[in-house]
């Protein structure tokens, strides 16, 4: 790690705070030496080290969620210079790079309410993960042999939306999505297409559907398209949602026809 | 039973499968995680998990080659009944995990694909891409929540373990946490209480492991009264991108799958790597291990690194040496190696910006994993010669009704772990143990009719504490001091250690804890979502794990997988060869398990034999060619396995 007595290059940050839940935001600049490595965690570990703003107050840290520091944990999601990514892997050379000589702006999330500074609370999305039955159903962990064979090519769609590590960007870029309103999203619509695949997650399918065409399921969809845009996995969003909207079809006429 | 509960500290792959398993059996869980389970360090593991497969065994492969290949990988301080078991177990594991939906990787048949890891000379790891840790994560998180959803399981994320709780007679009955939001202290009923808080690499400053890893869950235990076992042994991972905040693992798969490491035989040649001709590279690995060549075990492969940096050999000469997946360097098309190793590739495509299928990686050892951490009992069943089937003493520490699993317990991987061995350990302890931990609340009274006093202690204590914290006023930062401990660490408690340098680090550690007891400030005193709180907690945490790991490598005067102990005098002799230069290994006086225990505010050491009823110990050089490989002819192998 490097201190800040190592560094002489630095740059400007403006951080959205908010104390408490039901309090106000507030905006607070801090000036951060920089390294050519740095990233926006590396930032904010940083601040906290030395909690001054740029006109010299000493202030309480800001609080931010991170965990993992390499993008697989999905913890440190935020907004940065206005876009929604991990602030991990977020490079300040880059952002410099993307608007020279302009401050690096952070932002919570502003779909997930926000509990304090930058940390914002997204159980909705593992919430809605229990509705969708978002597992397997197992006879339980004894030996009972090897799962169904899955072919390279089912493998290779699925391993991708496995990918998913319920970071929230997708939702955060949605215009659908918002803080007062059921929609899934896109999340939501890859999981289901997971489990609809996978041989033994197809008991719960219908399950599934009913929920997926409920309230706040995929008819809201607005097609958008930005949840694919900024998934930091590259998951192909878009496409599972052609996918359920298919399957909601076939589903709707199943029932139409079986009543 | 039925309103028996057991705490589960820690939502990783340990804390998951323990939890699953006893919510199977019936029996009550409550969960406490600092994070969304789903975001526990085990999403960082990328390349496998070992067991032996079909493929293997009709090569000659069998769970007691996997076994032999442990015990012989961790240069023989593993307790051998606990690890046969393992292995014995591994086959099951891998199709549980198949049966929950993880996407493993396939062949073309639509059978579990396999690679090849370091330690041996079989196929025997199974993985999906190169994210494999995560998608085991996954499964079990999925099958939790599925148990969360029928009740049998309570989920606590964004919940800080403080303390366990003891009765008079130092049975373990539950713990102390808070709620990191609004810091409410609260004490809960366990009538046993599992800690699955996984490594402490975080003492290093930086390493490969999560932000999280503190260690703090097994340090609060320590400073309760439970002993730990083997906190020497750390293991530091031969790759990974060099970071100021964190070094991002390039995992061992990238060699498994063909990666070679190589430095220029020309010192601080300046050319682009791509530009140097095969013929002036030195593919060291290969050169010093004609047999294992890349896939060497990693305390071997981080030493070498290590060594031929010292030489002045490293990229530039420096501390960094190329790791090559180009075609050009392994005969294996672009397009195959993306596919494989996709997770991996982007890491060091997001944090250095260059495609390694193109050009090679430029990487270095980094603080990885703790083979050291909370002591644990098994019972040896004589007639298998592995470990009793629900027996309440495996697993459980020397306190009463205390248990841990997974990387926080010292079992299994010995000196040194294997590759991929971490996952199956995880996985293994959680499903092996919760059925024991089933037998041993059945015997004793539940602690729901324990007095509320003792629980009510429990809080006030905590409250007390954090007052004092809250109130510290002086001008040492923990985020500042947490530095300082790491940077010293990361130099002298690492790949090659010295009594000097190691007493050093120990005056240090004893000067921070002083600072910190005198002179602390947090630069934060609120009540809601304090972090500094929490991080002041656990840099103290880390103060007292610190100073057991330098204690306990103070004193063993050997050299021993991961723990290479070379005299005062010949530390900087770099023109001696480092096996040269260190302590032999020394079965005679060393073949022992460090116990360390918590007294009077220092770390005392005693020692336990290590049980090695099913093989015996020897000598252990994978092969290594001892002159050059064009001068002299190599040497006998004399740590084959089966000799």
């Amino acid at each position: 790690m490097i201190s800040p007595a190592e560094s002489t290059k630095s740059i400007r940050l403006e951080i959205l705070r908010q104390d408490t839940p039901s309090s106000q935001g507030y905006w607070q600049t801090f000036d951060v030496p920089i390294t050519p490595a740095s990233n926006v965690t590396s930032l904010l570990r940083t601040i906290s080290g030395r909690p001054v703003t740029s006109d010299g107050r000493n202030v309480a840290p800001p609080a931010y969620e991170a965990s993992c520091l390499e993008e697989v944990c999905g913890s440190c999601t935020m907004v940065i210079n206005g876009r929604v990514r991990q602030a991990c892997s977020t490079l300040v050379r880059r952002l410099m790079a993307e608007s020279p000589g302009s401050p690096i702006t952070i932002e919570p999330m502003t779909k997930f309410p926000v509990i304090r500074d930058l940390i914002v609370d997204r159980s909705r999305m593992f919430e809605n993960l229990k509705r969708i039955k978002a597992w397997i159903p197992i006879d339980g962990s004894f030996n009972l042999g090897a799962g169904p064979k899955i072919t390279p090519e089912q493998q290779h769609t699925m391993y991708p939306l496995s990918r998913c590590m319920s970071c929230g960007s997708c939702l955060e870029a949605c215009p659908q999505f918002t803080r007062d309103n059921h929609f899934l999203g896109a999340q939501i619509f890859s999981m289901a297409r997971y489990y609809n695949m996978h041989p033994n997650g197809k008991p719960d399918a219908d399950a599934r559907m009913e929920v997926l065409m409920g309230d706040g399921g995929i008819t809201d969809c607005g097609n958008s398209q930005n949840c694919v845009r900024v998934c930091p996995k590259d998951i192909p969003l878009t496409e599972s949602i052609g996918v359920i909207g298919r399957s909601a079809t076939v589903y709707s006429i199943k029932k139409f026809f079986s009543k | 039973m039925a309103h028996q509960r057991v705490i589960v500290v820690g939502g990783g792959l340990a804390g998951l499968s323990t939890s699953m398993k006893l919510a199977e059996d019936g029996v009550a869980v409550d969960l406490f995680s600092l994070v969304p389970v789903k975001r526990s360090h085990s999403v960082c593991a990328q390349g496998g998990i070992n067991a032996c497969n079909e493929v293997a065994r009709q090569q000659g492969y069998s769970e007691w080659e996997h076994f032999d290949e442990t015990v012989f990988g961790g240069d023989f301080l593993a307790n051998q009944p606990p690890v046969l078991e393992m292995t014995k177990m591994a086959p099951a594991i891998i199709d549980l995990l198949d049966r929950m939906g993880v996407p493993f990787s396939r062949t073309s048949e639509g059978n579990r694909d396999l690679r090849l890891f370091g330690g041996s000379l079989y196929k025997r790891t199974f993985y999906a891409g190169a994210t494999t840790g995560q998608q085991l994560l996954y499964a079990l998180d999925e099958q939790v929540r599925h148990h969360e959803v029928q009740g049998h399981i309570t989920k606590y994320e964004f919940w800080d373990f403080l303390a366990p709780i003891l009765d008079d007679a130092g049975r373990c009955v539950g713990i102390v946490a808070q709620d990191l939001r609004t810091m409410q202290i609260r004490a809960f009923r366990g009538d046993a209480v599992v800690m699955a808080t996984g490594g402490n690499g975080l003492i290093f400053g930086q390493s490969t492991m999560s932000i999280i890893c503190t260690g703090s869950g097994t340090a609060r235990c320590y400073a309760a009264g439970a002993r730990l076992g083997n906190p020497e042994f750390v293991q530091v991972h031969p790759t990974a991108i060099p970071g100021e905040d964190k070094c991002r693992l390039m995992s061992e798969s990238a060699r498994g799958e063909g990666g070679r490491i190589w430095v220029p035989k020309k010192k601080a040649d300046s050319r682009h790597p791509n530009d140097i001709p095969e013929n002036e590279r030195d593919y060291f690995l290969e050169r010093l291990y004609p047999k294992y060549k890349n896939i060497v075990p990693r305390d071997i492969a981080t030493r070498e690194i290590f060594y031929i940096c010292e030489q002045g050999y490293g990229i530039g000469g420096g501390q960094m040496v190329y790791l090559d997946l180009t075609e050009k360097a392994t005969g294996i098309p672009y397009e195959v190696l993306k596919g494989k190793l996709g997770g991996i590739l982007e890491i060091y495509e997001k944090f250095v910006g260059v495609d390694p299928l193109i050009e090679p990686m430029r990487i270095y050892p980094a603080v990885h994993y703790s083979m050291g951490g909370l002591w644990v009992d098994f019972a040896r069943d004589d007639k298998t010669g592995g470990m009793q089937k629900a027996n309440p003493r495996n697993h459980m520490t020397n306190l009463t009704g205390l248990y841990a699993a997974g990387e926080a317990d010292y079992q299994y991987h010995g000196a040194n772990r294997l590759g991929a061995n971490s996952l199956l350990s995880c996985i293994f302890t959680g499903l092996f143990a919760a059925p024991g931990m089933r037998e041993y609340i059945k015997g004793q009274r539940p602690v729901a009719e324990l007095s509320q006093r003792l629980f009510d202690g429990g809080v006030e204590q905590q409250q007390a504490a954090q007052a004092k914290l809250l109130n510290s006023k002086g001008t040492d930062n923990p985020y500042l001091m947490h530095r300082e401990l790491g940077r010293a660490m990361s130099d002298n408690v690492t790949i090659i250690r010295c009594d000097s340098k190691l007493r050093q680090t120990l005056a240090l550690i004893e000067s921070l804890k002083e600072r910190y007891q005198n002179n602390l400030g947090l630069p934060d005193s609120g009540m809601w979502n304090n972090q500094s709180l929490g991080f002041a907690r656990a840099c103290w945490d880390m103060l007292l794990l610190g100073e057991a790991v330098t204690t306990a490598a103070l004193a063993r005067e050997e050299s021993r997988g991961s723990h290479y102990k070379i005299p005062d005098d010949l530390m900087d002799r770099h023109d001696i060869p480092l096996e040269k230069r260190s302590l032999p290994r020394d079965d005679g006086n060393w073949l022992k398990t460090t116990l360390v225990t918590y007294v009077d505010g220092k770390a005392q050491l005693s020692y336990e034999p290590v049980d090695t009823s099913l093989v015996t110990p020897r000598a252990r050089n994978y092969g290594k060619v001892v002159a050059p490989a064009a001068a002299k002819a190599p040497v006998p192998e004399a740590a084959g396995a089966g000799t």
